[in-house]
């Protein structure tokens, strides 16, 4: 059935299960800095029935990569659906919508539209970032295409890339008043789900979301949020210091240095878990978006004891 | 103001090092402002070469000349009679006076001797900081006076991204986030509904070289020769 008669707009499986109802739990894959395809498919195994799709990310860190959309196919090729990253920092729009018609001649039906981190950041520091559009601009873009079946150019398109567009939210970058205005653009740009920047400071989570639900935002996007548990004291001091816009309470250190040694990373586990347990109740969070970073094999142990399995089967 | 930092000495060095004969051109106008190529650092740089170049036994003959702007075909002339005693020209002008002399004598090589960084401000003696991009589709009006183009490290139209961090930019603490001031601009003016709206993508108007004419103006036509 195509997706114009059954009322998807993508009929991705993420789409599904955001639209039955259910809380949906995603997971995310780095491609490796070399050209291996069994790296790819060794992660991927972990992952398969834990999880509803899986990003891949696109030149994460501002570092080279294997790119988004080939990975994409590999974790395809062991029956994962990927959710394709794509920065705005890398590609000009021809590159962009070229590669959205061929990911989705491939059959990838998510993609995820970010701005990127600086490439400052990266091993490429001196490289010319693109931006030639911006993320919200990238939304619009990639609706026009599956939506109008138009570039963004204005000329007409041959079978619409039928994408379910992501984006991502940072509820604790300032200024924290804009953060569900700049939501708002997003989701007038037409974003249909959002992933949320790693949640630790659970309180100004609340706050955020609670100003979504009064905007009414969260009746017309779907929010992921966005867990990552720590492995160590040292991560957790690292994201504290070291990663933009990422908020780290104290509590959340403490708490992992006052667990017994080697116990720290089931403690950091544990602490993610409780999260997902209060996001399940969350009025406006519609699944999580799991961020086990380097950390892919643990992700069947982390979503058994978060009570998220089995996955719904469409 | 164009701002404009002298080229390191040894790479100066080494660009004239074939030539005997080089006449040093200052610019009066914004590099002299901005204290990289006006009459002052010409005569510095002519120094510095003069006494290099005896040190290594191959001593340079050096002239010196500055004109008021080195972009504006109405002050150059004073290079016509000069220029055949030399075989190379060393500009201390931005990168528009350099090509603008390039074009002028096209049988001598002309080099830069300093790096045009860009449009700025200049917040104390010595001190510049980059304002304007010249992208050709001012946005200032929304944003309240503050320009995403040049000061956001990404250009960002929507921002700020999810990299800001107390009020600063992700690639630096030192660098504070364009969009974030934009939103303490705009939320003091009570204009924060300039920006709610999405900024749809830009026309990029600097991707080809621009010609401007004003109004009342026009192009010269051109001789029937050159056609």
């Amino acid at each position: 059935m195509s997706t114009e008669e059954n009322g998807f707009k993508s009929g991705s499986n993420l789409e599904k299960i955001l639209r039955a109802g259910h809380f949906a739990f995603t997971g995310e894959l780095g491609p490796p800095r070399g050209s291996n395809a069994e790296e790819v498919r060794e992660k991927a195994k972990h992952l398969k029935g834990v999880v509803d799709a899986v990003n891949i990310t696109d030149n994460q860190t501002a570092m080279v990569r294997m790119s988004s959309w080939a990975a994409s196919l590999l974790i395809m090729q062991e029956g994962l659906e990927p959710n394709f990253q794509m920065v705005c920092r890398d590609r000009n729009r021809l590159a962009m919508q070229s590669d959205i018609l061929g990911a989705y001649a491939h059959g990838i039906k998510n993609m995820l539209c970010l701005s990127g981190d600086h490439q400052k950041f990266g091993d490429h520091p001196d490289a010319k970032g693109v931006f030639d559009i911006d993320s919200t601009q990238l939304i619009g873009m990639v609706k026009k295409m599956r939506d109008e079946s138009k570039f963004l150019g204005g000329a007409g398109l041959e079978n619409a890339p039928k994408m379910f567009i992501g984006a991502a939210a940072n509820p604790f970058a300032d200024p924290f008043e804009w953060r569900v205005h700049r939501l708002a653009k997003k989701i007038n740009a037409g974003v249909d789900f959002i992933q949320t920047q790693c949640i630790y400071n659970m309180d100004k989570f609340r706050e955020f979301i609670k100003r979504a639900n009064d905007m009414g935002l969260t009746e017309n996007v779907y929010i992921l949020a966005g867990v990552t548990p720590m492995k160590s004291v040292g991560m957790a001091k690292y994201m504290k210091s070291k990663v933009p816009g990422m908020d780290v309470p104290d509590e959340v250190i403490k708490r992992l240095q006052g667990a017994e040694k080697g116990k720290v990373a089931a403690e950091g586990i544990k602490a993610a878990c409780e999260q997902i347990e209060e996001f399940k109740e969350m009025k406006g969070v519609a699944g999580v978006h799991l961020m086990a970073i380097e950390w892919e094999h643990k992700v069947p142990e982390i979503a058994e004891q978060a009570k998220v399995l089995p996955r719904p089967q469409f | 103001m164009i701002v404009a930092k002298r080229k390191p000495f040894d790479e100066i060095k080494e660009m004239i090092k074939g030539h005997k004969k080089v006449l040093i051109a200052g610019c009066g106008t914004c590099v002299a402002v901005c204290l990289a190529g006006g009459e002052k650092e010409v005569d510095v740089l002519n120094a510095e070469l003069d006494m290099a170049r005896r040190l290594e036994n191959k001593p340079l003959d050096t002239g010196t000349i500055t004109v008021e702007r080195q972009c504006d075909v109405e002050y150059l002339e004073p290079f016509d009679s000069k220029v055949k005693d030399y075989d190379a020209i060393l500009s201390m002008a931005c990168g528009v006076g350099i090509q603008f002399l390039a074009e002028r004598f096209p049988g001598i090589p002309v080099y830069p001797a300093v790096d045009t960084t860009g449009m700025s401000a200049n917040l104390a003696v010595g001190l510049y900081e980059e304002r304007c991009r010249s992208c050709g589709e001012c946005v200032l009006g929304m944003t309240g006076g503050i320009c995403p183009v040049t000061m956001c490290a990404k250009g960002l139209y929507n921002g700020p991204c999810g990299g800001t961090n107390e009020g600063n930019c992700e690639i630096s603490d030192d660098q504070p986030c364009a969009w974030f001031k934009i939103y303490e601009r705009l939320a003091t003016q009570d204009r924060l509904d300039c920006i709610l709206n999405i900024k749809e993508p830009v026309g990029w108007n600097d991707q080809v070289p621009r010609t401007l004419v004003q109004p009342g103006y026009k192009k010269p036509e051109k001789a029937k020769n050159e056609e």
